[in-house]
């Protein structure tokens, strides 16, 4: 058995009086593609928040359990949300770039971190990229804004923009919902290849793409995790009647 | 029952005739003034100090008063009102008490320049022994500038979109440095117009350099900050109500002056707005 990436213990997530997830316990192993997946405000999207503390912003919340990554509890005081951040990337439902031309884009983070030497961020820029199957649409307009690429241009760019980074994790929360079928199919082709590096948790939008990228698969409903197993088995032969109504449409 | 077009244009007719009424009266001070005052604006009249009671001479310690005390306050107003209306913006809770500073700035800007004038008076020239200076002043007119800095800048701050913010801290940002490297610079030009809205008004006013800084006659120009200064809305004042048997055309040469000095660092201000503008993309 592999030493598990992440391991969620016993969480539960409140949005003021709103329980969004309810005592929520998984192990999640390294380079791999872990899926998230069920109906809308299941708490999935909460789940995969609270693994990079995006939610500390959210005014009102309260949470109990714990998430290690590499062993090490990422709520305790004395971990530094900057570098938790660095190594826990996190791609959102909508293409957000930044405003500024491609290179700072994906150069921002490095920035962050105080890392300004241009040979550095150029091997940094080609390699994540590269990595994010853009490199060869954008390389010639390095220096252009990044508002100025098709939507499913920009979705790849902020996958490139997080990569950047090298994180050990990356968090993906619906990241091909705005996109068309071709450029989901290539966000999708690189997730086979990302997860040789890192550790890949996705939200998918749809069960389909749930199917087709993962190697586990957790289903959430009403905050409770339902049903964790390997996507071979869960797509195809789900334990759990719950789980089986929900792939089949019989409602979500 | 009136055809739907022709209510439409008696509607757009009633707006035109809005907007020119807003607009003559400006235009038309702006034509006298400009026509009765461009006989006597010479380069004697914006370079020679005042003399023979100010009926003779120019205007020149007005103006470097005007400049030096519009100067003075952006660098007093800026930093603290640009400062406080990211900390109400970004870092401020949602409780009674930023709401109420919310209300007081607002509440502050509608305060008559008279009001700050004599609290400048108090608080400046007598409490802080300062004496009628250009401190005095210029601290009375940041006084008078911070809540329409703060409120627009604040404004400005709000309308940049949280996404951005939540995409820096993914990215390993601290709230600060998402701030600095983003939020601010998208809110340039709203933060600038803030700005020149504020200092134009301050460059402008009479009253509250009144009772702080401005001097009646004062042909020569100020050694230090503790100097007292000639300002160009005081000396059209002094020369309009105050000395018998001024020559009108002085006085429309003064307005002029005061009226160009005004007009032209708009307009700079709002050429550096539209620069940032075009940089901003969202």
């Amino acid at each position: 058995m592999v030493e598990p990436k992440i391991r969620i213990e016993g969480v539960s997530y409140f949005y003021g009086d709103f329980q969004a997830l309810d005592d929520i316990s998984m192990d999640i192993p390294p380079n791999s593609v872990t899926v998230f997946f069920g109906p809308a405000s299941g708490g999935k999207t909460t789940m995969l928040r609270l693994i990079n503390r995006l939610n500390d912003i959210v005014e009102g919340t309260r949470m109990s359990g714990s998430i290690l990554i590499n062993g090490k509890n990422i709520y305790d005081p004395d971990i530094n949300l900057a570098e938790l951040r660095r190594r826990v990337g996190m791609v959102f439902a909508l293409p957000l770039p930044l405003p500024g031309t491609i290179r700072e884009n994906v150069v921002y983070g490095l920035k962050l971190a105080g890392i300004v030497d241009r040979n550095r961020t150029d091997e940094v820029l080609e390699r994540s990229l590269d990595q994010a199957a853009i490199w060869e649409e954008v390389k010639d307009r390095l220096d252009s804004p990044a508002n100025a690429l098709s939507g499913g241009q920009q979705q790849r760019l902020c996958i490139a923009r997080s990569l950047a980074l090298e994180p050990e994790v990356l968090l993906l929360d619906e990241p091909t919902s705005g996109l068309d079928p071709i450029s989901t199919r290539k966000v999708e082709e690189s997730l086979h290849e990302l997860k040789k590096l890192y550790t890949i948790i996705i939200v998918p939008h749809s069960i389909q793409q749930a199917a087709r990228v993962a190697d586990q698969a957790a289903f959430f409903l009403m905050g409770k995790l339902i049903e964790y197993r390997p996507g071979t088995e869960i797509f195809t032969r789900p334990r759990e009647k719950r789980t089986e109504d929900y792939i089949t449409g019989r409602f979500g | 029952m009136m055809h739907r077009s022709h209510v439409q244009k008696l509607g757009f007719a009633f707006l035109t005739l809005c907007a020119i009424t807003v607009v003559a009266p400006i235009l038309v001070v702006i034509g006298i003034i400009f026509v009765e005052g461009v006989r006597v604006v010479s380069w004697e009249f914006i370079s020679a100090v005042p003399h023979d009671g100010m009926k003779e001479g120019g205007i020149f310690p007005a103006i470097v008063g005007t400049l030096l005390l519009t100067l003075g306050t952006a660098v007093c107003a800026i930093p603290v009102g640009v400062g406080g209306s990211v900390y109400l913006a970004e870092y401020a809770k949602d409780n009674w008490m930023t709401r109420a500073i919310r209300l007081a700035i607002v509440n502050l800007a509608g305060i008559p320049s008279i009001v700050y004038g004599l609290f400048g008076l108090g608080m400046f020239v007598l409490f802080m022994h300062m004496g009628t200076s250009i401190l005095a002043g210029v601290l009375t007119l940041a006084i008078m500038t911070l809540p329409v800095i703060i409120s627009t800048s604040e404004e400005a701050l709000r309308t940049v979109p949280t996404e951005f913010r939540t995409v820096s801290a993914s990215l390993g940002g601290t709230r600060w440095q998402g701030i600095r490297y983003i939020v601010l610079p998208q809110a340039l030009p709203g933060i600038i117009t803030g700005i020149i809205l504020g200092l134009l008004r301050a460059a402008g006013e009479t009253a509250p350099i009144l009772f702080t800084v401005a001097a009646f006659y004062l042909p020569r120009l100020p050694q230090s900050p503790f100097d007292q200064v000639m300002a160009l809305p005081y000396h059209l004042y002094v020369i309009s109500t105050q000395v018998p048997g001024m020559p009108m055309s002085v006085q429309y040469g003064t307005a002029l002056v005061l009226l160009i000095l005004v007009l032209s660092m708009n307009f700079v201000a709002t050429i550096i707005r539209s620069y940032f503008r075009r940089r901003r993309q969202w």
